[in-house]
C-alpha cells in the first residue's frame, strides 16, 4: 500500500527526484501520486523516497 | 537514561587551522547521550551530533524553532533566529501550524518542475559570469566573480530584485552572518536597512506588478504585506549566501579530486561533505524530552549540528572521504522536518550547472594559492570562503 498525506507534505520535492514515475507535485507543489499502483520494479525507489521525505508524508507498506 | 555527567565541550565555532568538520565531532558522537556546551552569553546548550538524533530533533513537536520560547539558544542578541516582532514573516522561526501558511504560499515557486524551468536562465547567468572572467584575463577571485554572483543574480531575477542592488544586499548579508567581526549594533542596523529596502520594493511591486515571485506572492494575498519583509529577506539571504559557499568549496574539492569533474553526482556529495550550514538550525525544548537517553528539560537549548550528522560513521561509510558514487543519500545538509530547505532543488541545479560549465569552459582552472592559504570563513554560522584566487 502506498499512501501520501498532503497535510504533512512540505513540498521539498525529494520524492519527485527519487521516484519520478511514481510521485508528482500538484499545482500547489504538494505530493501527488502519478501512479497509484506502482509495479515491483518501483518498490526500492518508493522506499527510498519515503525514507528521504523530511515530513513523513509518504507511507509505503510492503504488500504480501 | 544516562546517569553520567554530560561532557562539556567548546562552542562549535570553526577555528583557524582546524579541519572541518572538526575531528572532535567524532568524539562527541561516541559520548553517551548528548554533549553540553555554552553559548557566548554563558547559557547552556545541548549539541546533537549523531545523524539519527539530528533527524529526531528536527521532527519532534516537543522541540521548537520559535525564539519566543524562553531558553531559545540564539548565539548572540542578533545572531540566530529573529522574533516575529523583530522581523515579521521570518517563518523559519515559527512552528507548525503557524509556519505552514508561509511555506505553503512559497512551495509552488520551488517545485522540481518550476526549478527545471529556471535551468536556461541559470545556464545563461553562469555563462555570463564565465564570459566576464575570461574577458578580464587569466586569473580571478572565484568567489567575487562567480560563486557569489551566480546565486545572487538567480535569486534576484526570481524574486524581482534589481540586479544592480547586489552589492547592497550581499554586503549586508556578510555583516549578518559574521559572528565576531560584526557587532550586535551593526547587525541590527543592517537588518533595518534590509527591511526598509524590501518594504520599499514590495510597495513598488504592489503598484507595478511584474513577472516575479514578489508580485505573484502579493497577488495571492496569503501573506500580509507587513510579513513580506521577513519572507523576502529570508529568501534573499538563504538564496545567495549558502549557495555561494557551496559553489566555492565544491570547486576547491573538485580541483583536489579532479577524477570527479564532469560527474553530476558531485552536487549531492558536496552538500554532504561540506555541510556549510552546520550552525544554522537552533531549537529549544518546550517539554522535557529524552534524546539518546539524555534528558533535555523544557526551556533548554538544542543545536543539531548537520555537519556532524553528515559525517556520522553509523549513517555514512567512510564519511570523511569525498565519494560522489556513494549510495547513501540521506544527508541532512538541507535540514530535515518541516523546515527542510525550500530552495534545495534550485541550489542543486545552480551547483550542477556552475561546476559543469566552469570546468567545460575553463579546463585548465587551478588554484592560485595552496589550499592551506585559502581564506576560510572562521567567523560565521556558515562555512565557506571569503575569496578563492584561481588562474588558468
Amino acid at each position: 500500500m502506498l499512501t501520501v498525506d498532503t497535510d504533512r507534505c512540505v513540498g521539498a520535492g525529494q520524492c519527485v527526484r527519487t521516484a519520478p514515475a511514481v510521485f508528482d507535485q500538484d499545482e500547489d507543489g504538494l505530493v501527488a501520486l502519478r501512479d497509484p499502483a506502482p509495479g515491483p520494479e518501483q518498490q526500492a525507489d518508493i522506499r527510498l523516497a519515503a525514507a528521504l521525505c523530511p515530513s513523513g508524508a509518504i507511507t509505503a507498506t510492503p504488500q504480501h | 537514561m544516562t546517569s553520567a555527567e554530560p561532557r562539556v565541550v567548546d562552542f562549535p565555532l570553526r577555528k583557524p587551522g582546524e579541519a572541518f568538520p572538526p575531528p572532535h565531532y567524532e568524539e562527541y558522537r561516541k559520548e553517551p547521550g548528548l554533549v553540553l556546551s555554552y553559548l557566548p552569553d554563558g547559557r547552556k546548550v545541548w549539541l546533537v551530533t549523531r545523524h539519527q538524533d539530528v533527524r529526531a530533533v528536527l521532527t519532534d513537536r516537543r522541540i521548537s524553532s520559535n525564539p519566543d520560547h524562553p531558553g531559545f539558544p540564539n548565539i548572540t542578541a542578533t545572531m540566530g533566529v529573529p522574533k516575529q516582532e523583530q522581523i515579521p514573516g521570518w517563518f523559519v522561526g515559527l512552528d507548525s501550524p503557524e509556519h505552514d501558511r508561509f511555506r505553503r504560499a512559497l512551495i509552488p515557486e520551488f517545485t522540481v518542475r518550476r526549478v527545471r524551468e529556471l535551468r536556461p536562465a541559470v545556464e545563461q547567468t553562469v555563462d555570463r559570469c564565465i564570459d566576464a572572467m575570461l574577458a578580464a584575463g587569466d586569473s580571478a577571485d572565484l568567489v567575487a566573480d562567480f560563486a557569489l554572483p551566480v546565486p545572487s543574480l538567480v535569486i534576484s531575477a526570481l524574486l524581482g530584485v534589481p540586479p544592480v542592488d547586489r552589492d547592497f544586499f550581499e554586503s549586508r548579508t556578510r555583516t549578518l552572518v559574521a559572528i565576531r567581526s560584526s557587532t550586535d549594533q551593526q547587525r541590527d542596523t543592517v537588518t533595518r536597512e534590509l527591511m526598509r529596502y524590501i518594504n520599499r520594493l514590495v510597495e513598488i511591486k504592489a503598484k507595478w506588478p511584474g513577472e516575479d515571485l514578489i508580485s505573484r506572492l502579493l497577488a495571492t494575498g496569503s501573506i500580509d504585506p507587513r510579513e513580506m519583509s521577513g519572507v523576502l529577506m529570508l529568501l534573499l539571504i538563504a538564496g545567495h549566501e549558502t549557495t555561494a559557499n557551496n559553489i566555492a568549496l565544491g570547486v576547491v574539492t573538485l580541483l583536489q579530486n579532479p577524477e570527479w569533474i564532469g560527474d553530476d553526482r558531485v552536487v549531492e556529495e558536496t552538500l554532504r561533505f561540506h555541510s556549510v550550514a552546520d550552525l544554522v538550525s537552533l531549537r529549544v525544548a518546550i517539554e522535557d524530552v529524552e534524546i539518546s537517553g539524555q534528558l533535555v528539560k523544557a526551556g533548554e537549548g538544542i543545536i543539531p549540528l548537520v555537519a556532524a550528522a553528515n559525517h556520522d560513521t553509523e549513517a555514512f561509510g567512510c564519511p570523511y572521504t569525498f565519494d560522489p558514487a556513494r549510495t547513501e543519500r540521506h544527508h541532512v545538509a538541507f535540514g530535515y522536518g518541516v523546515h527542510q530547505c525550500l530552495g534545495q532543488n534550485l541550489v542543486r541545479i545552480e551547483m550542477e550547472i556552475a561546476y559543469r560549465r566552469l570546468f567545460e569552459r575553463i579546463p585548465t582552472l587551478r588554484l592560485a594559492v595552496p589550499v592551506a592559504e585559502l581564506p576560510f570563513k572562521y567567523d560565521g554560522v556558515l562555512c565557506g570562503l571569503h575569496a578563492l584566487p584561481v588562474s588558468w
